[in-house]
């Protein structure tokens, strides 16, 4: 799938640099440290801007078109800022085949973005993700770490409602 | 001793319904009660039946209660753990019978099941090492350390048939069997918990329900083999897994069932995990190998193969989760009691994710040999809603849909085969007539066509092309000829890509020609979705007997495409609707805001 990179400026805080420099510490005679330290350097950032990819790239000793391109191969690394909520639908198999489909098509058109996208005032996100394994409430959407389940479409508004003065 | 066992289920289906809650609510009302030195609270892995969660079980009855809400948690506590009164209400009801409550393995989900991998899912508390233990844990590994050598452990796995539960069904004991034949100064035996098929999650439970059996099996493995070190590689999307996974390493290191001299033989053997970061390809051997090291998890041909040269070079074994727990148990109970289950090649238990449109979805293991027709309509409780059943589709983005006709094909490798699907890791997908098979292709290809790592051009533009067309035919914009070429393209693209993700790629596309063309067909000749699916062949239509003329939909219109007409239907007051097509954006916002009915797509 194509990255959406981000165009906001970098903001990172020297705690953060902080934080990051003890990741690399720890992982730095690994040698498959790439992955984890990524990994770790998005629960800091919650992201992966270019500028956090040079320092693991710079800290680990590693070219950084390796880093970049172990960070655009796997789904997880996110190269642009999630929402304040990050809303996630399912489209594992047994979701899609229940309507999941039609669940994310309501939210982006609600919501004005696409999928991995996020709206301008950075509340939401919208992602489209794999299977989560709560197949038995399918179809699912997540709100950040909160599931709901067994949806139709005729509730993605009140769900929406929910987050919308939070 | 407690007089009673609360099972709470903790898997991911039932947490996901505020289970973790549900057992603290528990714990609080029962303190409250007083009850806290007679009634244990456990959680546990995953019961199997998904579909009826949060799920809680309270033993020595096996008083089995479905989708419990917290606020029926006082209830329970006040009238059955402290009265004894069972709340007959809020059990599973197919457990009720008349007055008498009929035992959890009598009903339908579970009569035919047969539990070896799962065995102590929901039964045990996974995070305690002394409960699986109790469930003779950790014996197999001190009988193969301390009575067998390597050639035998390897002869009895070989003997049992197990084939790798993952996909390709490729002999357990003959892939150990190379390994061990390779020397080195390093080993490694590799656990694939990389379970990336979209809605299979039969790894997950195990990992979640019984991690100490994944890691006895890959010590025993590594015994086997001459390894010392092993690695599981794990979905980072399963927090619940990889959190009790942790946990079981640790303590098995404090147990000394991982480490140094192990039982005191001076067998070394300790594991470590590593976390996913989302890549389907990485599935395959030797991207996951690749991916362990850090890198983007491309394959690489093969020979040399992960026994010669694996990981970091060295010989190396990989196995899936399920496989590594079908394990422990035949050491113990000996391969000719595996062997004695399942069909004349596929021997043991399988274990399948039910999910889609059947009424008990969920996780369900059953010998090698039933027929597709017993675990939809039996243990699956067939269709909901009554509808028709039209496809299973089993083996992911690997394998295809089975139609009605095969329903009495009994399962097994070669079988799912013969009839151009696969057993893949045991995602088992029902479809019903409302599920178009072209768009279910789709599907399937637009998550392949995402997930090719890009390394080989038949994975990459193939797949690509493919989709191409099956969008075009879902558009109404297809040919005669593009079966002709969609057909041509997928042999191409099996026979000459890299790996299994390639190789097996187009499966749905051939399958549901095979079975579905009729489908393609409506698609291509009539123009018509015969599911109702596909949006850009679909059209709305107001039935103008029943519209009252009430407004409602040409209000929610986002086109003003509906407009009122001069006819209005014996028994109503105002003149029916109609809607322009030219101007329908096949929303469908009109027909759910319809309160009569009137409005149907076709």
């Amino acid at each position: 799938m194509q990255k959406k990179i981000s165009s906001i400026p970098f903001s990172g805080t020297p705690e953060q640099e902080a934080r990051l420099k003890e990741v690399i510490a720890k992982n730095i005679d690994d040698p498959g440290a790439v992955m984890p330290v990524l990994q770790e350097a998005q629960e800091i950032y919650g992201y992966l801007p270019i500028e956090v990819q040079t320092m693991v790239a710079e800290g680990l000793g590693v070219p950084l078109e390796e880093v970049y391109g172990v960070s655009t191969f796997y789904s997880q690394f996110a190269l642009s800022p999630k929402g304040k909520y990050n809303i996630s639908v399912c489209l594992g198999t047994a979701c899609y085949v229940k309507g999941s489909g039609d669940i994310l098509n309501k939210l982006s058109e609600m919501l004005g973005i696409e999928a991995e996208e996020c709206t301008p005032d950075g509340k939401f996100s919208l992602t489209a993700c794999r299977c989560i394994g709560a197949c038995g409430l399918a179809p699912v959407l997540t709100v950040n770490d909160e599931v709901y389940g067994r949806l139709t479409v005729d509730d993605v508004p009140g769900i929406l409602d929910k987050y919308k003065d939070a | 001793m407690f007089r009673s066992n609360v099972l709470v289920c903790g898997g991911t289906g039932c947490t996901s319904s505020n289970s973790l809650q549900i057992a603290e609510k528990l714990k609080e009302e029962i303190k409250a009660k007083g009850l806290d030195k007679e009634v244990n609270v456990i959680t546990t892995g995953c019961f199997g039946l998904c579909a009826l969660g949060p799920i809680m079980v309270v033993y020595p009855e096996g008083s089995f209660y479905s989708m419990v809400k917290i606020e029926d948690i006082p209830e329970i506590v006040e009238e059955h753990l402290l009265k004894g009164r069972i709340v007959t209400r809020l059990l599973y009801q197919e457990t009720v019978v008349e007055d008498t409550i009929k035992s959890l393995n009598k009903t339908a989900f579970y009569a035919k099941q047969k539990r070896v991998a799962l065995r102590n899912c929901g039964v045990i508390d996974p995070e305690k090492i002394d409960d699986y233990i109790a469930r003779d844990g950790y014996a197999a590994l001190g009988k193969v350390l301390t009575e067998m050598t390597p050639e035998q452990v390897i002869q009895t796995i070989l003997d049992s048939g197990l084939r790798g539960r993952g996909g390709a069904g490729f002999p357990t004991g003959l892939k150990w069997k190379f390994a061990a034949g390779n020397q080195a100064d390093q080993k490694y035996v590799c656990c694939n918990a990389d379970e990336g098929d979209p809605g299979a999650f039969m790894d997950r439970s195990v990992l979640e329900g019984d991690p100490h059996s994944l890691i006895e099996a890959m010590a025993i493995a590594g015994y086997a083999i001459g390894a010392s070190k092993g690695r599981v590689y794990v979905r980072a999307e399963y927090p619940i897994a990889v959190k009790r996974l942790q946990i079981a390493i640790d303590q098995a290191r404090e147990y000394g069932l991982l480490g140094e001299d192990i039982f005191g033989t001076g067998f070394n053997f300790d594991m470590e995990l590593r976390l996913g970061a989302g890549a389907f390809v990485c599935g395959e051997e030797t991207a996951l190998m690749t991916s362990i090291e850090g890198k983007r998890g491309e394959p690489r041909p093969r020979p040399p193969f992960p026994a010669v040269k694996g990981l970091y070079q060295k010989p190396t074994i990989l196995n899936n989760v399920e496989t590594y727990a079908n394990i422990a148990q035949i050491i113990l109970n000996g391969p000719e009691w595996f062997a004695s289950m399942g069909t004349e090649k596929s021997k043991g238990t399988k274990v399948f994710a039910l999910g889609g449109k059947i009424n008990h979805t969920g996780l369900v293991e059953i010998p090698m040999g039933t027929t597709l027709r017993e675990i939809v309509f039996e243990i699956g409780g067939g269709i909901p809603n009554g509808k028709k059943f039209k496809a299973a589709q089993t083996g992911g983005p690997s394998g295809g849909c089975i139609p009605e006709e095969h329903l009495d094909v009994p399962i097994d490798y070669d079988n799912l085969l013969a009839i151009g699907s696969m057993m893949g890791s045991g995602g088992l997908i029902v479809m019903d007539e409302d599920n178009c098979m072209v768009d279910v292709a789709k599907f399937f290809l637009e998550f392949t066509v995402d997930e090719s790592c890009g390394k080989c051009t038949p994975c990459r533009i193939g797949t690509k092309r493919l989709l191409e067309m099956l969008d075009k035919i879902t558009k109404g914009q297809g040919t005669m000829e593009m079966l002709d070429e969609m057909e041509e393209l997928c042999e191409f693209i099996k026979a000459n890509s890299l790996c299994g993700l390639g190789q097996t790629a187009p499966n749905p596309v051939l399958s549901t020609l095979r079975y579905f063309r009729n489908e393609y067909l409506a698609h291509i000749q009539d123009k018509k979705c015969p599911a109702g699916v596909c949006k850009d062949l679909l059209e709305y239509t107001i039935d103008r007997e029943k519209c009252a003329g009430c407004g409602l939909c040409s209000r929610k219109c986002p086109t003003q495409a509906i407009s009122v007409t001069d006819y209005t239907a014996p028994g109503k007051r105002r003149p029916a609707l109609e809607i322009d097509h030219k101007k329908c954006i096949k929303c469908g916002a009109c027909m759910a805001t319809c309160k009569f009915k009137a409005i149907y797509k076709a």
